[in-house]
């Protein structure tokens, strides 16, 4: 098409979450006609992400600083650990603003189809923080999967005899949900979790 | 060509970005695969979560094509089974069993109907470890591995029968364990219809058919049994009568979970 640069810059960007060939071509041409503009600041701060961003030694969260920005916010309760499967959902949770207390990235969950086992996730450094005293609570929120529920019970397991209260996120009902529209499983976890007013 | 079918979810692995292989279990084609478009996106996950009921729909361009599955769901055995422990150990197990355990597209009827019955039970408690494992021996039995349990291969006796060969899988009773009695597997009251199962037979149960499936079914494929089945045993509720009770929980905090 127009020599192998392009193609090969294409064949990444086709690679990347969301971006199939055509859209990859699209985005490719547009990065290619305005290079000082969109292109080579792109690339810089490709570049620079790649050389500084590491997971946080004691929570797993991405970051320029080890440890990172969140375990050294003096700000945060550091009594209260949220456990997530990914960053993605901590990044979600920190865009609502509703957890004011650390984190612990477990980078998956348990799968015995995926063969996942506990050493293949960051399990040990969750233990070690609750061990070393100081953690009141550790909230597991995990996916409402079964891979996720197995992972929760695993965990809770583990966490118990280390005297952390252990918790999770509630299920049920959404935000501007309606009933109708609910399926099944949602509907009977959202009885189940029924509170008094 | 299409069909469509009651159908267990069994395995669910992505494929691309959004899709993903389903593995279910209907009653007349047996383990089947297929292509589950969307199954990965938020509105579909929950569908496509093991052991879930769906009525299913399969459409491929020739019979021996992986085709897509399209479902609907019919009982929300995975989302039901989420916050008790025991419960959805038994539903990872079964279902990995299963997928690992039956051939492709080989109709077994039994086993899909014990499976059925099991799942949509699960919320019982223990008490369906008398079913799971009972189902664990119709599976054997279906492939070709069952277990004599008529009569005891030493004496020919049809009383007093308490254990099983390792080897052959033949009953054996008191009276002709003999010297092999600690070499031999003990025989759950619960696999000769004669009681419901104590916590001693559940395990004996599950030791019983689980050293069968990894000897005859998994271990011709070259492949451990499933860890989901491996860590069951480990959940069962402790044993009154054993001489060493777990040691009981340091903490003594109550915990909101499960």
């Amino acid at each position: 098409m127009g020599g192998p640069e392009i193609e090969r810059l294409i064949g990444l960007l086709a690679k990347l979450p969301g971006l199939g060939p055509r859209s990859a071509r699209r985005t490719a041409l547009r990065l290619l006609q305005q290079p000082e503009a969109r292109m080579l600041p792109l690339a810089a701060a490709l570049a620079e992400a790649a050389r500084a961003v590491r997971p946080c030694g004691l929570c797993g969260n991405l970051d320029s600083a080890d440890p990172c920005t969140i375990c050294t916010d003096a700000d945060r309760d550091g009594g209260l650990i949220c456990v997530v499967e990914g960053v993605g959902d901590l990044w979600a949770l920190e865009r609502a603003h509703v957890h004011r207390g650390r984190y612990h990235v477990l980078g998956g969950t348990l799968s015995a189809l995926a063969g996942i086992a506990p050493e293949d996730l960051n399990v040990a450094p969750l233990l070690a923080r609750a061990r070393a005293g100081g953690v009141r609570e550790i909230i597991l929120a995990l996916g409402a999967t079964v891979d996720g529920a197995t992972t929760m019970h695993w965990l809770t397991e583990k966490l118990r005899p280390l005297g952390v209260a252990v918790s999770r996120v509630g299920q049920g009902m959404p935000m501007g949900g309606a009933l109708d529209v609910l399926d099944d499983g949602t509907l009977a976890a959202a009885l189940r979790a029924r509170q008094p007013l | 060509m299409e069909w469509e079918a009651p159908a267990i979810v069994l395995a669910v692995r992505p494929f691309g970005e959004g899709d993903a292989i389903a593995t279910v279990m209907t009653e007349a084609h047996g383990l089947h695969r297929g292509l589950a478009r969307g199954a990965q996106a938020r509105l579909r996950a929950a569908l496509w979560q093991p052991g879930n009921l769906v009525q299913l729909r399969w459409v491929g361009r020739l019979a021996d094509q992986l085709g897509s599955f399209s479902a609907e769901m019919v009982h929300p055995t995975a989302a039901l089974a989420l916050d008790d422990a025991l419960a959805l150990a038994m539903l990872t197990a079964v279902c990995a069993v299963a997928e690992g355990a039956l051939p492709e597209r080989e109709p077994h009827p039994r086993v899909f109907d014990g499976l059925l019955h099991l799942l949509a039970r699960l919320a019982q408690g223990p008490s369906m470890l008398d079913a799971l494992i009972r189902w664990e021996a119709d599976l054997l039995t279906d492939l070709g591995y069952g277990l004599d349990l008529a009569r005891c291969a030493v004496t020919g006796s049809r009383e007093d029968l308490a254990f099983v060969s390792p080897r052959s899988g033949c009953a054996v009773s008191e009276a002709g364990a003999g010297q092999w009695r600690e070499r031999l597997l003990p025989l759950p009251t619960l696999l000769l219809g004669q009681a419901p199962g104590t916590a001693r037979d559940w395990r004996d149960g599950l030791r019983l058919t689980g050293h069968f499936l990894a000897r005859d079914v998994f271990g011709l494929q070259h492949k451990p049994l499933p860890p989901a089945r491996l860590r069951l045993p480990d959940l069962l509720p402790p044993d009154p009568a054993s001489p060493d009770p777990p040691p009981p929980d340091p903490s003594g905090a109550a915990t909101p979970l499960p």
